[in-house]
């Protein structure tokens, strides 16, 4: 059976990162399976976690009323849901829907911010990879918002 | 090759023998103040005693006391017009309840000769050989006028303070294949044509006229004539490295030459209409008020337009900036890469014609001091 | 070059303003063979004619598939053409997928919108395993579900293949992904030594994937795009079609990226 270091050590998150501050943050972490429709996050509920996801979708979705659920993006293995915990207040900004049965490693957010203060060198390494966690989504919102799949854009050069 | 002299008052048995021979005859005439192309019928058709004043923006006929027949540099419009016409019908179309067919139209074309064809034009004429019934596909309609041309070339000894085909290398002398070749030379009151047949059906032609043989008077003369054409072309500021030209333009796609000359441009297109190997063409495609027939006509395009580039939403080349930019860069860069030979014959007519005065060999020059400070 | 008269027998709604049109030469003995990637001239009477990529298997004889947007007046005219219509057809014109190149690799087939189209002929042709690739990936990504492309055959293949939708919305029950191509095309696995590319959608969607598809180090080489122009005659004489030294006529509508990329990135060129 894997252990849980071994998990994180296989996510793409936590590629190349220093064994020690694996085993370290490990201890923070515990696995756990959501079923297709269990909510990992509820906007504005104490965002106390950060999920690895190991298998499955997760939706990060907004409810609109007289609407419904919408969804901005959809998360799978590889990728890593949850940066609410990092700032205060520590509320969830969206919710967050397992689409289908998801196999994630939760880590404890107070755990893993003490363990950061404490250990900067820890924390840096870890900071770093939500920055680029954060680009990336940055990116593929722009991206989104370019709406990139439309053939027919109106011009917008003058011609001057 | 034969080489002989014809004196000019035989010029007139030279125009009626080849017309006698079945070609409508196309050659310079003054029209609306300016020396264009049309048909010749007697050689007082032609612009005998009238010179071509060309500078940028600006174009007069003028007359002078030489008595020459081909005193100018090049005409108003070029040799395009009868090959590649700027307006055709290319199909009719009709429909009647589900039934659809469309015919081409395959007009006639009659047996042509040009008259008075400059070296820069002959260039123009193969550049759009190239283009058109050399490649992948060939252009009927094109290739079929183009066949039957017979050329009487005009060797250059009158350029215009536009001309710059010693930069292009593609005059003023003749080295291009044609049937006829002739130098106009006035020397001590001697008014006579050097004649040299370079095909079959050139020699057809000779045979019929009254010709003297050439001495060595008359072939110094011409020689003189030729390179003082030569001489105040090189005296001249239009000069650029010809050579060097496509590398240095790929090189400045971004160079701020463009927005300068893009603030003068008025994207007016009269610089495509002018060259003689501008080929760019577009279809238009109409019904009658019955909506059974439809007719599809090809006209002359320019890089020029909006539309030109138009894909689904908008133009790709919306700026004047990047419409100019497209156009010099193929006539001197990217045509080589298409067509293995340059765009430009340096013939000046786009210099002449462009109402505010542009100058390609200026702005190729700008491009150039540029490039070498960077 | 007068085009030929064909018939639509069959019109397909595949969402609003989007049909798919089989239609078969009137005289039977019109050949319609065409390699994936090429098109075709289409002529709706009396209003024009532009260039649409056969969207249909290149094995199947029976006339071409096309599938038209309908945004200009001639694709208009030519989407709102009913079974029975007559319409005129020229080609095939162009260059295809460069399907040789393909042999023995992992093929990376990534569509926008309706740049699905051409792609669906070259993976009829690599489902029928000439040539034989060792895998075959299919990123489709749309604005929504109801604006992809064949949907139903795709999935249908996807026993056959691997594919991965993505839209930018859905809403209600979708399997797919949400978001943007370039996320799953960043996410999945490619051996940059034995992998080929095939792109086709709007420019830029395009570029983004190039970015993240060189990012894995995968070579300009293995990646090919479809592109797109202003096009009158499809022979190289109208001129209209010309980016760079390329005319997309003749010398594409399918590039190698490493032979275009000086131009690529060229504004309003």
């Amino acid at each position: 059976m894997k252990t849980l270091p071994d998990l994180l050590h296989e996510h793409a998150f936590f590629k190349d990162m220093d064994e020690d501050h694996l085993a370290f943050i490990a201890r923070c972490g515990e696995n756990c399976i959501f079923n297709a429709g269990d909510h990992l996050a509820r906007e504005n509920a104490p965002a106390n976690d950060f999920y690895v996801i190991r298998d499955g979708r997760v939706a990060v979705e907004s409810y609109v009323p007289n609407h419904g659920s919408i969804c901005l993006q959809t998360l799978q293995s590889g990728d890593i849901f949850g940066w609410s915990w990092l700032f205060p207040p520590y509320l969830w900004t969206f919710d967050g829907r397992a689409l289908d049965e998801v196999h994630a490693v939760r880590l404890d957010g107070k755990c893993l911010r003490e363990k950061c203060d404490a250990d900067p060198k820890l924390g840096y390494a870890l900071m770093k990879r939500f920055a680029r966690i954060v680009t990336d989504r940055l990116h593929t919102t722009r991206v989104q918002l370019m709406d990139v799949y439309d053939q027919q854009k109106t011009s917008l050069d003058s011609g001057k | 090759m034969q080489e002989f002299v014809l004196q000019a008052e035989h010029l007139e048995v030279l125009i009626q023998v080849v017309r006698s021979e079945g070609f409508q005859l196309m050659g310079p005439v003054v029209r609306n103040g300016a020396i264009t192309y049309d048909e010749i019928s007697t050689a007082s058709d032609l612009p005998r005693g009238w010179g071509d004043e060309q500078e940028k923006g600006y174009y007069r006929v003028s007359r002078n006391d030489s008595g020459a027949y081909f005193a100018y540099a090049v005409g108003v419009g070029s040799w395009k017009q009868f090959l590649q016409l700027p307006r055709r019908k290319v199909w009719e179309a009709h429909k009647k309840d589900d039934a659809m067919d469309i015919l081409e139209v395959l007009d006639e074309v009659p047996a042509r000769a040009f008259l008075g064809v400059r070296s820069c034009d002959l260039h123009a004429i193969a550049i759009q050989d190239r283009v058109f019934a050399e490649g992948q596909y060939r252009n009927e309609n094109y290739a079929r006028r183009r066949q039957n041309i017979l050329l009487i070339a005009v060797n250059c000894t009158t350029p215009a303070a536009t001309c710059f085909c010693t930069v292009m290398n593609t005059g003023p002398k003749v080295t291009t294949p044609t049937d006829l070749t002739m130098t106009e030379v006035i020397d001590h009151k001697e008014h006579y044509f050097v004649i040299r047949s370079e095909s079959q059906r050139g020699r057809e032609i000779l045979k019929q006229l009254p010709l003297s043989s050439l001495e060595e008077r008359h072939s110094l003369a011409e020689e003189q004539a030729l390179q003082a054409a030569v001489q105040k072309m090189q005296e001249g500021p239009r000069k650029f490295d010809s050579a060097g030209v496509k590398e240095l333009l790929y090189r400045n796609y971004d160079s701020p030459v463009w927005d300068q000359v893009a603030e003068r441009c008025l994207s007016c297109a009269n610089c495509t209409m002018a060259c003689p190997t501008c080929f760019c063409s577009t279809v238009e495609d109409t019904t009658d008020l019955t909506g059974e027939h439809a007719e599809r006509w090809e006209r002359w395009d320019s890089c020029f337009t909006g539309d030109f580039s138009y894909i689904s939403g908008g133009s790709v080349r919306a700026s004047t900036r990047s419409r100019y930019r497209q156009w010099m860069t193929h006539k001197l860069a990217t045509w080589h890469d298409q067509f293995d030979t340059s765009g430009c014959v340096g013939c000046g007519r786009c210099i002449t014609w462009c109402p505010v005065g542009i100058d390609l060999t200026e702005e190729v020059q700008r491009i150039q001091q540029l490039d070498k400070t960077l | 070059m007068i085009p030929a008269i064909f018939r639509v027998e069959e019109r397909n709604e595949e969402f609003a303003g989007t049909v798919t049109l089989r239609i078969r030469g009137e005289a039977r003995e019109v050949p319609t063979e065409f390699n994936p990637g090429q098109f075709n001239m289409l002529y709706a009477f009396g209003t024009g004619e532009i260039p649409i990529s056969m969207s249909g298997s290149p094995a199947d004889g029976n006339g071409y598939i096309h599938t038209i947007r309908s945004h200009g007046f001639v694709s208009r005219a030519l989407a709102d053409l009913r079974v029975g219509d007559a319409v005129g057809v020229r080609g095939p014109f162009g260059r295809g997928w460069p399907l040789d190149q393909a042999a023995g690799k992992e093929v990376l087939v990534i569509a926008g919108g309706l740049g699905m189209a051409p792609l669906r002929s070259l993976i009829y042709r690599l489902l029928s395993g000439t040539p034989e690739v060792s895998r075959l990936r299919v990123l489709y990504g749309a604005r929504r579900p109801q604006e992809m492309l064949f949907l139903t055959e795709l999935e249908y293949w996807s026993r056959r293949m691997e594919l991965i939708l993505s839209v930018d919305h859905a809403e209600g029950e979708w399997p797919g992904h949400i978001g943007v191509i370039t996320g799953p095309l960043d996410k999945a696995e490619i051996d940059p030594d034995n992998t080929i590319a095939f792109l086709c959608g709007p420019e830029v969607m395009m570029r983004f994937c190039i970015q993240v598809l060189t990012a894995k180090a995968l070579p300009e080489s293995a990646i090919f795009l479809s592109m797109e122009r202003n096009m009158k005659c499809a022979t190289g004489h109208c001129g209209h079609c010309q980016w760079g030294p390329n005319f997309i006529c003749k010398n594409g509508p399918v590039f190698c990226y490493e032979g275009i990329r000086r131009w690529f990135d060229i504004r309003a060129l």
